[in-house]
């Protein structure tokens, strides 16, 4: 195994809330999380809403303060490295926000807003800023002739190209793009997505990759991470996530996905309930009040994320299974719904 | 129930569309050089015939205040003239509506028979440049302190909210009243002659003290507002320091509303002067201003109606046209927060 | 049957600075009871448009709507405010995307609900309006319905807002439901089961409901007829087997093969439909798609001059607005299939 680009070790983020008379309590955004990413390689973090994969990325990035936990990137500690230790980090580090019409600056012109990582880093590509910044615009696939031209005159779909263009001005070694197209109309979603792995591949990018659809990041990444209230439970290379998932929370997702190929509804497995809140997660297992399969020991013991059978796969449940998605057993714990 | 998610449903496809649209354009080469927010405001602007009558009654008032000079050389009269010689035996004007002549436009004052119409050219000059100083000072004030406060946050927002909250309690009227007579006897002991310039300089003071806190305010919940915005994450991300942060993604972004609120503080500050200048604070009696004129014309509302309908007249039109201008402008910078 | 919903070439057109803006231009549909339409599209496509003419919710001074709905026989367009209004809530309703901003902050969620009862039922006192909210709290599936009755949105969680919403959508029993990306700022799992929820009232009242979405998947499972919306107008009608399984407009194609799927080759290239979705301002002459479409070439030119109408393709009831004959279609769908994999 090669050496590691980014490595995470028991990553965490607390936010404190105060609320009113009551006792201040914590929210655990991001409660442990342990992977690394090795150079030119795509590692996708899925899971729904208040999973913690948007506050994992702004940590990555330094945008937020791990509460604990470290990072570490190219062999070097960053966890709460300040702006003048990063700085030699920065160009290798960017990332791509998810709303095509926030992440840009409205009152610059695309040019300038490209040229933004350049500037701020006092870098001087070889050619000049200008140069470069048409060639970035080029290999992005936007008209360089288009650079002095302010945001709002382009679609939502080239506003993304855009915010690609500028995490690619200086060179960045990882890239953290955190839903980068769910934002987008669905054509133009497949462009996005094909122009991210052509970048990948001809500049040999690794990229954290952060959405809620899991088939975009089928289509995009190497190996997955699942995320259930700001923990891993599944993690892995792509075809076990998707072919052989264990925990039953991948499980679950996997089928809850609509498929157009599939009519009618299909043989889903259907949670019960909605994520709870991660000011109070359940004990032990987190996943354990929505989980079919759960058992007593789900709420005494937290299981740990650990390889089975010696694969690439790590599984964080008491109670994994295995067999295709299609054979599973329908449950019979939907009381959300009455018949 | 409110009917705003149907309005916004229907404006969002149109909108988009029209996102589109520039697009479209674009494709077509149809504009080669992009047109930037502010461009397109001043656009707007120029479409509308409330801003330009407004604009244009503004540049006039502006012009004549500059050019006051130039008119008491072409008009042949200074501000402190006296023609006793055209008055009755009872200090009044001879001739009809309070002595308007060919000589005198807009008439003579009762009692030391002075020219209306030329102590109104450089009241306006004195009632436009303190008015302009003190917004512009404020305007300072204002972003700096609600920038930084808005930007930074932690214990120099709680600082500045504290003064912000201390000045607005302070009573204005109590301490312009206390502090003027306080200060100029300070300066200047009882006997001396107070030159003009001081109270013109004490009035700029005391607004710019009391009228910088809703400046701040506004200028301190835009920039709140605009550091979650993904753009300047991006920037924060790429390692911008704070005066990249502040000077090239924030303040840009704060103009317009700052603008706005410029344009509407100014005929404030005229009327303030006037109020100020009426009861007795401030300007000294040779210092041609709108509130000393009409609180001397008081005296004469019946015997000499005139005397107190031109200043009256003058500053009513000042005033209304800078406030329909404030508000076209709004428009025009944000056309979505109206109609 | 004749169809509870019938809608004929519906007109929406805005007065803008920029000239007049069609929304929707000349679309034409109907709904049965205990039936869904899926109405797909992208932004701009006029989709969310269709669906306030319906209900009567544009603002005749912004809007100006021509065409025939007609509502269980009861014709719509043109009719007066105050009776549209009558037949709103009572006979037709509506889900948001956003529930939390359809849904007032400063009021208990029941009481909302309740408010939608007695504006149809002014005779219910306000037990009954009671009873019957804490019924259909319980009926879309929110657990201990008596308790959550009384308290405020932001206590309730995304998918349950969104079930209060169908809740009070619901209360008066309408016919048609329209439906307008009800599922589409919800999580998956929370996502399937809307949907089930969905299906399960329908089944047991009989809804015609018209779904509005962008997400071909979600259409896929719950639809029984589809409406392909692009820039306007309709381009694609039928069936959910036939628009998804044999597909006919080079539109829906595209649409098709860019979404990624769980299944097939995954290191393959998605199939992204070139260009952007044209602007309603400035829609392309002849068939709006034509810029962005791979065949245009075949028909000489018709295209970019003529407008297709809206005709009959190989199965009943199938119909596609496209230039290209049936059989040049097919074949060279399947050619393009075979060499490049467009469709699965």
């Amino acid at each position: 195994m090669s050496e590691s680009l980014l490595r995470v070790r028991g990553l965490t983020k607390h936010f404190p809330v105060r609320g009113g008379l009551r006792r201040a309590g914590l929210v655990r955004a991001v409660d442990g999380l342990d992977f690394a990413v090795r150079a030119g390689e795509t590692l996708g973090l899925v899971g729904e809403s208040g999973c913690g994969k948007t506050t994992t990325g702004r940590m990555l990035v330094r945008l937020l303060e791990p509460t604990g936990g470290s990072i570490e990137f190219a062999g070097r500690d960053i966890t709460h490295a300040g702006r003048r230790e990063l700085r030699p980090l920065r160009s290798d580090l960017q990332i791509i926000f998810q709303d095509p019409y926030a992440s840009l600056n409205p009152r610059h012109t695309v040019g300038r807003i490209i040229a933004m990582p350049l500037e701020v880093n006092g870098i001087t590509p070889p050619g000049g800023t200008n140069a470069r910044v048409r060639e970035l615009m080029e290999l992005v696939g936007l008209n360089p002739e288009h650079y002095n031209r302010y945001p709002h005159e382009f679609s939502g779909g080239q506003r993304q190209r855009v915010g690609i263009a500028r995490a690619l001005a200086p060179g960045p070694r990882l890239v953290v793009a955190d839903e980068p197209v769910s934002a987008l109309d669905v054509s133009i979603q497949a462009q996005v997505v094909n122009l991210l792995r052509d970048l990948q591949r001809e500049l040999g990018l690794a990229f954290v990759f952060i959405a809620h659809d899991l088939a975009v990041v089928r289509h995009f990444c190497q190996r997955v991470a699942v995320m259930y209230l700001g923990r891993i439970v599944e993690i892995g290379d792509r075809d076990d996530i998707y072919e052989r998932p264990q925990h039953p929370y991948t499980r679950a997702l996997l089928s809850a996905v609509p498929d157009v190929t599939r009519l009618g509804p299909a043989g889903r497995i259907r949670l019960s309930g909605d994520v709870p809140t991660p000011l109070d997660p359940p004990s032990g297992c987190r996943f354990r009040s929505r989980c079919p399969a759960a058992r007593d020991r789900c709420a005494a013991e937290e299981p740990a994320l650990v390889r089975r059978d010696g694969g690439n796969q790590a599984i964080a449940c008491h109670f994994p299974e295995s067999g295709p998605l299609g054979a599973m057993p329908a449950n019979g714990t939907d009381a959300e719904v009455p018949a | 129930m409110s009917l705003s998610p149907v309005d916004g449903a229907a404006l969002a496809e149109i909108e988009s569309g029209g996102a589109a649209g520039a697009e479209a354009g674009v494709s077509r080469e149809r504009r080669i050089v992009g047109r930037s927010p502010g461009q397109l405001a001043w656009l707007r602007l120029r479409r509308d015939r409330t801003a330009l009558v407004s604009g244009a009654m503004l540049v006039l008032f502006v012009l004549v205040a500059l050019a006051a000079p130039l008119i008491e050389l072409a008009y042949g009269i200074g501000p402190r003239d006296q023609f006793q010689s055209k008055l009755d035996g009872f200090g009044m004007p001879l001739g009809y509506a309070g002595g308007v002549s060919g000589d005198h436009f807009f008439g003579l004052e009762p009692g030391l028979g002075r020219d209306i119409f030329i102590r109104l050219v450089h009241g306006l000059r004195t009632s436009l440049f303190i008015a302009f100083a003190a917004a512009v000072l404020t305007a300072v004030i204002g972003v700096v302190l609600g920038t930084l406060a808005g930007y930074l946050g932690g214990w120099l927002d709680a600082v500045v909210n504290w003064i912000t909250d201390l000045t607005l309690a302070l009573p204005f009227l109590v301490i312009a009243l206390a502090l003027t007579p306080t200060l100029t006897l300070r300066f200047y002991g009882q006997r001396d002659a107070v030159p003009p310039a001081f109270g013109i300089g004490v009035l700029i003071a005391i607004f710019a003290v009391f009228g910088w806190t809703s400046t701040a305010r506004l200028v301190r919940g835009q920039v709140i507002a605009l550091r979650e915005r993904e753009f300047v994450e991006a920037a924060r991300a790429s390692g911008a320091g704070l005066g990249h942060m502040l000077f090239r993604q924030l303040l840009p972004n704060t103009w317009a509303p700052i603008l706005v609120s410029f344009s509407l503080a100014v005929p404030q500050f005229i009327t303030s002067e006037a109020a100020l200048s009426f009861i007795g604070v401030g300007l000294t009696e040779e210092t041609p201003s709108f509130g000393r004129m009409i609180y001397q014309s008081l005296d004469y509302l019946q015997t000499d109606p005139a005397f107190v309908f031109f200043p009256g007249v003058t500053i009513f039109a000042l005033v209304f046209a800078f406030n329909l201008f404030g508000d076209a402008l709004r428009d025009a910078l944000d056309p979505k927060s109206s109609r | 049957m004749d169809p509870y919903l019938r809608v004929d070439d519906l007109r929406v057109g805005f007065t803008t600075t920029d000239g007049v803006v069609r929304a929707v231009d000349g679309v034409s549909f109907s709904v049965e009871r205990g039936r869904t339409l899926g109405v797909v599209g992208e932004s701009g496509s006029g989709k969310s448009v269709t669906a306030l003419a319906v209900l009567g919710l544009h603002d005749p001074r912004r809007a100006t709507v021509t065409g025939e709905i007609t509502l269980g026989g009861r014709p719509l367009v043109g009719r007066p405010e105050a009776e549209v209004r009558r037949l709103r809530g009572r006979d037709m309703a509506m889900i948001f995307q956003d529930p939390l901003s359809a849904l007032h902050p400063y009021y208990p969620v029941g009481r909302q609900i309740a408010e939608a009862y007695r504006v149809h039922h002014p005779r219910a006192g306000r037990a009954e309006a009671r009873r019957r909210v804490v019924e259909m709290l319980g009926r879309v599936g929110i657990p201990q319905p008596e308790r959550r009755h009384d308290q405020y949105p932001h206590e309730f969680s995304g998918g349950m807002r969104q079930r209060a919403m169908i809740a009070m959508a619901l209360v008066n029993d309408p016919e048609l439901l329209i439906a307008d990306e009800p599922t589409t700022a919800l999580d998956v799992t929370v996502q399937a089961q809307i949907l089930d929820l969905l299906a399960d009232l329908q089944a047991e009242f009989g809804t015609a409901i018209v779904l509005i979405t962008h997400d071909l998947g979600v259409v896929s499972q719950v639809a029984d007829d589809v409406l392909v919306m692009y820039a306007g107008r309709a381009v694609e009608q039928g069936s959910v087997e036939q628009v998804l399984r044999q597909p006919q407009h080079p539109y829906t194609w595209g649409l098709l093969s860019s979404v990624p799927s769980l299944h097939g080759d995954a290191d393959a290239d998605l199939k992204p439909i070139p260009g952007n979705p044209p602007s309603l301002i400035d829609v392309p002459a002849g068939c709006a798609f034509h810029p962005r479409c791979r065949y245009a070439e075949q028909t000489g030119g018709r295209c970019r001059t003529e407008l297709p109408e809206l005709r009959p393709a190989g199965a009943s009831g199938h119909r596609v607005a496209c230039h290209l004959a049936t059989e040049d279609r097919i074949r060279s769908y399947a050619e393009d299939v075979a060499r490049v994999g467009v469709a699965r």
